[in-house]
């Protein structure tokens, strides 16, 4: 919260050296450069070399040894005609859309519930943060034990003694994608948890106190003066949610790698089919830049948002 | 601290709520929490220690503990995976630290023509994941431009890429702004060059910030899939997040051994977050804000 508030301070500041530097000459301005250029090398070489490649690709029929040939926007068009690719892209913007919303709002009432100093409350923040550290590859065996099909599983267990199920999971076309959303929110809450307890702490405490004063309940204090001053922190976890729910794979990967029936079938994993298992570069290629550009489009708007409501 | 009273230090005033009633429904609260959210992990890794034959038989309370699994978890090479990780991770992270350190030292500590554009094609680069990227990226693994390498099949393309992250340099960036000029400008005087100047002033003074792009940097590099998936060729360069996949379809290996390596997988990246928490928390906060 503080970085943002105090940069343009920071940038006014006459500092940088600059009077210090000046007049040494050639060497003195090849010197950031120098520093820069490790890094800037390897963004060079492993992602804006990929992003050419992809954007040329995307306009070719890629022909390994035959060369590619010209196809204009072709590869775009099956990609948006293509039943797969629509059922995919369908899935994605599902996932992204319930992923980012159910880990807010669970995010949120999770930072409600255990904001405090207090240490028991420190504890059980770190134990709820665990599954965000834990790596995707281990959540993602972990939850196919738990959705286990069978009556006995952990889940249907669970399912069982409020009396629903049993539930086949991520093995049935009606529950597969509703069940890796589940892994996510599970996995997405407590990050957003944490950035909310960060952004409740910012909030002026004399405000509740005055509310308070005026009569107000707490869910009324809560709706009039802790959601408005947490709306930067919602923009960003927005953003921030939307773009990896975008770009989802891994966990489509491993808990059901598109099945069953295609019924989780999301964007990347049909790309990394095509691209690597049926040799479909150019087609693949256009995907991708289709997922980039709606990862574009939407950081811009969010961003120009943010601008405006700042202004 | 003022007098007010503590039920209006937080939005709803639940946490600070007295009395016998409200204790026990916080304590009921905060058990079913950690049980949902740490409960799956700590299951595992019990079922890691005990016999199990199969999924519906996880529990979090065990009659028998034994090491069987690890024993055959090892006999699978998972020892081999896990190497594997770990050089990814120790190198890989130690690249990008340096990386980092050296860039910024430019960023945050002198001005300079077209430092904005830099800055600009650094932050577009968290629009290009290494996902989005997959199908060019294994194309430019396989033959890296101007030096014609092929990183496919060695630990080295795992790592290279991993080098340099945005989220990393700009993170130190605003740690690296706040050391105050004078000091480095008395060193110059004194005839310091630039590279003595970040190693012996700005390095020590930014030690916390060490911290936090370390451990980011470590959980970062811990949890990647993809990058490996595009590398690896065969068994002997999986990485342990890699192998589980595999692992897990071995007939021969049963759950036990899957069991054993996951919580192999899954203890680094936790042991490490557990003891780095307070820097992991400073970056979460900066990190995020910054977008």
């Amino acid at each position: 919260m503080t970085s943002l508030r105090e940069a343009p301070a920071r940038r006014r500041a006459p500092a940088l050296g600059v009077p210090a530097r000046r007049g040494r000459g050639a060497r003195a301005y090849a010197l950031p450069w120098l520093f820069l250029l490790p890094a800037l090398i390897l963004f060079a070489v492993f992602k804006f070399a990929p992003m050419v490649r992809a954007i040329e690709m995307s306009f070719h029929e890629v022909r390994p040894y035959l060369g590619d040939r010209w196809v204009g926007a072709d590869n775009y068009s099956a990609v948006v005609t293509d039943d797969a690719f629509r059922s995919a892209i369908w899935h994605t913007v599902v996932l992204a859309v319930g992923q980012t919303g159910g880990s807010l709002v669970i995010g949120l009432v999770l930072a409600l519930l255990l904001e405090g100093a207090a240490r028991h409350l420190w504890f059980v923040r770190t134990a709820v943060f665990l599954p965000t550290v834990a790596a995707m590859a281990v959540v993602a065996e972990v939850w196919r034990l738990i959705y286990y099909p069978a009556p006995d599983g952990i889940a249907n267990t669970l399912l069982g003694w409020i009396g629903m199920g049993p539930s086949s999971f991520l093995n049935a076309e009606d529950t597969s994608l509703w069940s890796v959303m589940a892994v996510g929110i599970w996995r997405g809450a407590p990050y957003d948890m944490m950035i909310f307890i960060a952004g409740l702490a910012g909030v002026d405490r004399t405000l509740y106190e005055a509310s308070a004063a005026d009569g107000a309940g707490p869910l009324r204090r809560l709706w009039h003066v802790t959601l408005p001053s947490l709306r930067p922190v919602f923009a960003i976890l927005f953003t921030l949610a939307a773009i990896r729910g975008l770009r989802v794979f891994t966990e489509i990967f491993l808990l059901t790698n598109g099945g069953p029936n295609g019924s989780t079938e999301v964007l990347m994993t049909l790309i990394y089919k095509l691209g690597l298992e049926r040799n479909e570069l150019g087609i693949a290629a256009a995907g991708s830049m289709v997922l980039l550009g709606a990862t574009v489009v939407l950081t811009l708007t969010v961003q120009a948002l943010r601008r405006r409501e700042a202004r | 601290m003022s007098t007010r009273p503590d039920r209006y230090d937080s939005a709803l005033g639940f946490t600070a709520l007295r009395g016998p009633l409200a204790r026990v429904a916080q304590i009921l609260l905060y058990a079913v929490l950690v049980t949902i959210f740490a409960g799956p992990l700590v299951a595992l890794m019990v079922g890691a220690f005990s016999p199990v034959a199969d999924p519906s038989r996880l529990t979090l309370w065990p009659d028998r503990l034994t090491l069987d699994n690890f024993t055959a978890a090892f006999d699978r090479g998972v020892l081999g995976y896990l190497l594997n990780s770990f050089i990814v991770v120790g190198v890989g992270l130690l690249l990008q630290i340096l990386v980092s350190v050296s860039a910024v030292y430019a960023l945050a500590r002198h001005k300079f023509p077209g430092m904005r554009l830099v800055l600009l094609l650094i932050l577009s680069t968290m629009m290009l994941p290494e996902e989005i990227l997959a199908i060019p990226l294994s194309l430019v693994l396989a033959d890296v431009p101007i030096v014609h390498v092929n990183l496919i099949g060695t630990l080295a393309g795992m790592i290279v890429p991993v080098a340099a992250w945005a989220f990393s340099i700009l993170v130190m960036t605003e740690f690296m702004k706040e050391i105050p000029m004078e000091l480095e400008e008395a060193a110059r005087i004194d005839g310091a060059g630039d590279l003595r100047i970040l190693m012996t002033i700005v390095l020590p003074l930014v030690r916390p910030a060490l911290g936090v792009i370390g451990i980011f940097g470590f959980t970062m590099i811990w949890d990647q899939y993809m990058l490996p998936l595009l590398v690896a060729q065969d068994a002997s360069q999986f990485t342990l997040p890699l192998a589980l996949r595999t692992l897990r379809t071995d007939e021969q290996a049963g759950l036990g051994v899957l069991l054993a390596a996951a919580l192999l997988a899954l203890l680094p990246s936790v042991l490490a977050f557990l003891a780095l928490q307070r820097q992991f928390m400073k970056g979460l906060t900066s990190g995020a804000v910054k977008g």
